[in-house]
C-alpha cells in the first residue's frame, strides 16, 4: 500500500479578537491508499480542522500536508480548485444539496467545474445514483426526497469525479439510526471497492464501521487504533 | 463551465426569486424605456425642425430693414428707411451664388368670389419668389418677370382659398375680387400646412409686386419710392451662406451709405439659423431629460448591486459548496456576473418594448412622425450590459474571494 496522506507537525490557529485558539496542535499522521479511518472526539477537538485541511477547504498556520501526491501548501487557488475536482469527494452532515435542482444535476455538479460535455455529465451522474440506488428518483428535487435518500445523493455527488478520497463530515449527523445504517452500508461498500475513505464522527458505532479510528483531543491526535 | 450552462443557472436563480428580480429590473425598465421615449422625441422634433426649415426654403436670406438712428435715439425694427426695387435688383444683378431674389410686400384684404367673402393677405412678390420659398404650382402657372414688372391683375392662390371661395373646383381663369379690384386667378399653389406656431401657409394670395403696390397700397409707407417690406435672396446649393451674406451687407451699406464703422441699418439672417436657434432651448430641454433618464438608469444600476449582494450573502453556503466540488473562483465570479447581466439585459428588453410602446402612443397622440432609430435601440442595449456588468462586477469578485470553509459554514 502506498501513502496517500501524509501530514507533519500540521497546526492550525484562528485569531478570535484577542485569543487565539490552536485548532490544530502539531499532528503528524499517515493514511495509506484504500484505509477506512474514523475521526473521532468531542466538539472543539480538531477533528473537522483536520477534515478540513485535508480537503483543501483551508490552510494550515504550518507544518507539512501532502495528499495524494500534491504540497497542498505550494498550491494557488486554481490549482486547489482543480484538486479538490480531481481528488476528492466531500459528504456533509446537512447534505449540501441544491435546493430547486433535480437529483441527476445536483451529482453532475462537480462534472460542470470539471469541463464535462453535458450528455456525458448526465451519464455518470446517472450511473452514480444506481450505484447508491436512486436511479429511479433522478429527476426528483432535494424536497421531494427523505433525509437518506438525499444523503445518497450528496455521496453519489462525491464519487462522479472518481476521487481518490471520500471525505464525510458527521455524514449520519442529521439521519436517524436505520437510516444511518443504510448510508454507512454504502461506505462499506465504497471501502470495498478500494476507495480510501476518512469520516468525522462522534458516534461509537458509526465509528466502529471504520477499520482505524484517530481520536483528537485539544488539537492533537490522543489515540491511533486500528 | 460554458455561458450556456451559466445563463441557465442565472436564470433559474432568477425564477426563484422571481418577485425580487422583478423588482430590480424595475429600475432598468423605467431607465431604459425613458432613454428611449426622450431621445426618440428629441429626435423627431429635430426631424419636424428640418422639415419646416425645407418648407422655408433650406439656404433663404431674408433681408429687412433695421432700426434707423436719429439724434442719438433708436427706433424700432424696420423704422429705417424701407428697401426698394432698386436694392433687389442690385442684389440681384451684383451678388454672386444666389438662385434666386425676390421683394415682398404685404397688406390685408377681403376677397369675394360668387358672393363669398373671405378676410385674407396679399403678398406681393417677384417672379424669382414660388422658387425661392420653395412654392410649387399645383395647377396653372406662376407669372413672368415681364408680367411682374407690367403690374398685370394676376393672382397665384393658395390651398386654403381654393377651399373657401372656389369649394375645391378649379379657380384658373376666374376673376376674383380683391379689396375691390378684379383680379385673374392664373395659378393655385401647392399646400404647406400650418406652421409650428399654428399659422395657416395656406391662406395666402400671391400677386407681381408693382400690383400689390400699386393696387392695394401694399407697402407703401413714407415718401420712399418703390419700397418693398422685406427681400428674399435664394443661396444656390453649395455656396458658402456666410460669404453671400458678407457680399450683401457689403452691397446694400455702400447703397445705403453707411459709414464706415457705423452700425448696419438692415438686417441679413438665415432663416434655417433662426428656426434654428428657435428650437435651440427645446433640444437643451430635451438633452436635460435624457440626462434625467440616464440618472434613472443609474439609479436602476444601484438597485441591482444592491439585489447581487442580498443575493451573493443569501447563497453563501451554496458558494462554499460549489467551490468545494472543484469550481474556481472565476466560475463563482462569472455565475454571478452572468446573472446580474441576464437580469439587466431582460429589463433592458423589457424596457425597450416599453419604450417603443411609448414612442408610438406619443406619436399618435401628438401627431408627430417619430420612430425609434435602431442606433437608440443598440445605446439601450448596450446601456443595460453596461449596468449589469458595471454593477455585477463587485458582487461577483465578493462572491469569488469568499474562503471555502467559511462560506460553507456561513449561518
Amino acid at each position: 500500500m502506498s501513502t496517500l496522506i501524509d501530514c507533519r507537525n500540521l497546526t492550525k490557529t484562528y485569531e478570535m479578537g484577542d485569543t487565539t485558539i490552536n485548532a490544530l496542535a502539531g499532528v503528524s499522521i499517515s493514511i495509506e491508499q484504500g484505509e477506512y479511518v474514523a475521526v473521532m472526539g468531542a466538539s472543539g477537538s480538531g477533528k473537522s480542522t483536520f477534515m478540513n485541511l485535508l480537503g483543501a477547504l483551508d490552510t494550515p498556520t504550518s507544518g507539512h500536508l501532502r495528499v495524494a501526491g500534491n504540497a497542498l501548501s505550494e498550491l494557488n487557488a486554481d490549482q486547489l480548485a482543480d484538486f479538490r475536482s480531481g481528488s476528492i469527494g466531500f459528504v456533509f452532515q446537512q447534505f449540501n444539496l441544491l435546493p430547486r435542482t433535480p437529483a441527476v444535476e445536483n451529482v453532475a455538479l462537480p462534472l460542470v467545474y470539471a469541463g464535462v460535455p453535458a450528455a456525458e455529465r448526465n451519464r455518470r451522474a446517472l450511473a452514480r445514483l444506481d450505484q447508491v440506488g436512486l436511479a429511479d428518483r433522478s429527476h426528483h428535487h432535494p424536497k421531494q426526497l427523505s433525509g437518506g435518500q438525499q444523503q445518497r445523493v450528496a455521496i453519489a455527488r462525491a464519487l462522479v469525479n472518481d476521487p481518490a478520497i471520500i471525505l464525510a463530515d458527521e455524514p449520519t449527523g442529521a439521519l436517524d439510526s436505520r437510516t444511518s445504517e443504510e448510508v454507512m452500508g454504502i461506505f462499506d461498500q465504497l471501502n470495498r471497492d478500494g476507495i480510501t475513505i476518512i469520516l468525522v464522527t462522534h458516534e461509537q458505532d458509526v465509528a466502529d464501521h471504520a477499520k482505524r479510528q484517530l481520536v483528537f483531543r485539544d488539537g492533537l491526535v490522543v489515540e491511533d487504533r486500528s | 463551465m460554458n455561458l450556456l450552462s451559466s445563463i441557465g443557472v442565472a436564470l433559474i436563480a432568477l425564477r426563484v426569486n422571481f418577485l425580487r428580480s422583478a423588482l430590480a429590473m424595475l429600475g432598468i425598465i423605467i431607465g431604459v424605456a425613458s432613454v428611449i421615449v426622450l431621445v426618440s422625441i428629441s429626435e423627431g422634433t429635430k426631424r419636424a425642425v428640418e422639415a419646416q426649415i425645407d418648407s422655408f426654403g433650406a439656404n433663404l436670406l431674408i433681408i429687412r430693414p433695421g432700426s434707423s438712428i436719429f439724434g442719438g435715439r433708436r427706433g424700432g425694427a424696420g423704422s429705417a428707411s424701407p428697401l426698394t426695387d432698386l436694392d433687389v435688383q442690385a442684389v440681384r444683378d451684383e451678388i454672386a451664388g444666389l438662385s434666386g431674389v425676390s421683394g415682398e410686400v404685404r397688406t390685408s384684404v377681403t376677397a369675394v368670389f360668387g358672393g363669398v367673402n373671405w378676410t385674407t393677405s396679399v403678398t406681393g412678390v417677384n417672379a424669382d419668389y414660388f422658387d425661392a420659398r420653395g412654392w410649387v404650382i399645383d395647377e396653372g402657372r406662376a407669372f413672368s418677370a415681364s408680367e411682374d414688372e407690367s403690374g398685370r391683375r394676376y393672382a397665384v392662390i393658395g390651398q386654403t382659398l381654393v377651399n373657401e371661395l372656389f369649394d375645391g373646383a378649379s379657380p384658373i381663369g376666374q376673376s376674383l375680387r380683391v379689396s375691390g379690384q378684379p383680379v385673374e386667378v392664373i395659378g393655385t399653389v401647392e399646400a404647406k400646412g400650418e406652421t409650428s406656431w399654428g399659422q395657416d401657409q395656406d391662406d395666402v394670395i400671391f400677386m407681381p409686386l408693382e400690383t400689390a403696390r400699386s393696387r392695394l397700397g401694399a407697402g407703401v409707407r413714407g415718401p420712399t419710392r418703390d419700397p418693398v417690406q422685406t427681400m428674399y435672396a435664394d443661396v444656390s446649393a453649395g455656396e458658402d451662406t456666410d460669404r453671400v451674406i458678407a457680399d450683401i451687407q457689403d452691397l446694400l451699406r455702400i447703397r445705403r451709405d453707411i459709414a464706415p464703422g457705423a452700425a448696419d441699418d438692415f438686417t441679413v439672417a438665415s432663416l434655417a439659423e433662426f428656426i434654428r436657434a428657435r428650437n435651440e432651448t427645446e433640444n437643451q430641454l430635451g438633452l436635460l431629460l435624457a440626462v434625467g433618464a440616464g440618472i434613472v438608469l443609474l439609479v436602476g444600476g444601484i438597485g441591482i448591486m444592491n439585489i447581487m449582494l442580498v443575493s451573493v450573502t443569501e447563497r453563501t453556503r451554496e458558494i462554499g459548496l460549489r467551490l468545494a466540488v472543484g469550481a474556481k473562483r472565476r466560475d463563482i465570479r462569472n455565475q454571478f456576473l452572468i446573472e446580474s447581466i441576464v437580469l439587466c439585459l431582460i429589463g433592458g428588453g423589457l424596457g425597450l418594448v416599453a419604450g417603443i410602446g411609448g414612442t408610438s402612443v406619443y406619436a399618435n397622440v401628438g401627431q408627430l412622425d417619430i420612430a425609434v432609430s435602431p442606433l437608440i435601440v443598440g445605446v439601450a442595449v448596450g446601456a443595460s450590459l453596461f449596468v449589469g456588468v458595471f454593477f455585477g462586477l463587485y458582487p461577483a469578485q465578493r462572491a469569488s474571494r469568499l474562503n471555502p470553509i467559511d462560506a460553507l459554514r456561513f449561518e
